[in-house]
């Protein structure tokens, strides 16, 4: 094989970078004006069954729901929340230990077949059925999530005041 | 008067790899925190916030959204309907599914219901929904940072 001797030299070849970082700059302008922050959503799981509870054969082993009472003020927020026949005042924490005690997550999580009922009044703002839903569903401990009551439902709906 | 150099002037050419580097870097971050899911997320609705509202692990099965706004308006595949006129929308998404995968009973309905709403009108879209032959149901709810 012929290797050229000296003399001749490499002509450096140069490209034109500059429609390339235009596009790039293009796309990043792009992105960033379609870039919207979201905060992270979560579900809660409902039980709604079609049939109302009375027309279905209940399970043996099956409880009796723990019903939850929760009465709206005159504008909208909690005025009272009533485990059976308890009043816990607006106290959602509260709610929280009393389920939390009477389910005994001491058998581990996600170990209750509880059920529970909501009994809301048609004015209460839907951010205080979120809270209760959240008290009797579980806690965090340890940055994980301790379930508590999976089965929730709602009671018919009451007439609007 | 002016001095000048023997000497050609040297080159005056930057070094532009690490720009582009830099530069593909933005792109790609950009690309990747791209969020194609927002078309479901309205503005109009403001979730209630709780501190166990954490992601789903697997998405829900054939989800239907339903935006539920504080006026008691139902948004619904683009469309924004009185609550008392949602069975229209609703059973044409019954069909829908009917017609791609026979069995709509598996359907999921999501609610994104504004925060401030009266909660007799979330139970009256439960309501009909459930007469329309839904029966799965999930609150969705915004998750509590720094809580």
């Amino acid at each position: 094989m012929k290797l050229a001797k000296g003399g001749g030299t490499l002509d450096r070849v140069v490209f034109d970078m500059t429609p390339m970082i235009d596009c790039c700059f293009q796309l990043i302008i792009f992105f960033m004006l379609t870039l919207k922050i979201f905060t992270p959503e979560g579900d809660f799981n409902i039980k709604m069954p079609l049939a109302a509870p009375s027309e279905g054969v209940p399970e043996p082993d099956q409880l009796p729901p723990i019903k939850v009472r929760l009465r709206a003020a005159g504008n909208g927020a909690i005025d009272v929340i009533q485990l059976g026949d308890r009043s816990l005042g607006k106290n959602f924490l509260a709610l929280r230990n009393q389920v939390r005690d009477m389910v005994g997550d001491s058998a581990g999580p996600g170990a209750s077949s509880a059920e529970v009922e909501l009994d809301c009044d048609y004015d209460l703002r839907y951010q205080y059925v979120i809270e209760a839903i959240s008290a009797v569903s579980g806690y965090i401990k340890d940055g994980q999530i301790q379930k508590l009551v999976e089965k929730i439902k709602f009671s018919p709906p009451r007439r609007p005041q | 008067m002016a001095k000048f150099s023997k000497f050609p002037p040297a080159s005056a050419e930057g070094d532009m790899t690490p720009m582009i580097d830099v530069t593909f870097q933005l792109v790609i971050f950009f690309m990747l925190t791209l969020n194609f899911s927002q078309d479901e997320q309205n503005e109009m609705i403001r979730l209630p916030t709780s501190q166990l509202a954490k992601p789903a692990v697997a998405p829900a099965e054939k989800p239907i959204t339903l935006q539920l706004t504080k006026k008691a308006t139902v948004l619904i595949g683009g469309d924004e309907v009185q609550l008392a006129n949602v069975r229209t929308p609703l059973l044409r998404e019954k069909q829908a599914i009917q017609k791609q995968s026979g069995n709509y009973r598996n359907a999921t309905i999501i609610i994104r219901a504004d925060r401030d709403v009266k909660t007799g009108k979330v139970q009256e879209l439960i309501k009909h929904c459930q007469e329309t032959g839904f029966e799965k149901y999930v609150l969705r709810a915004k998750s509590e940072t720094g809580a």
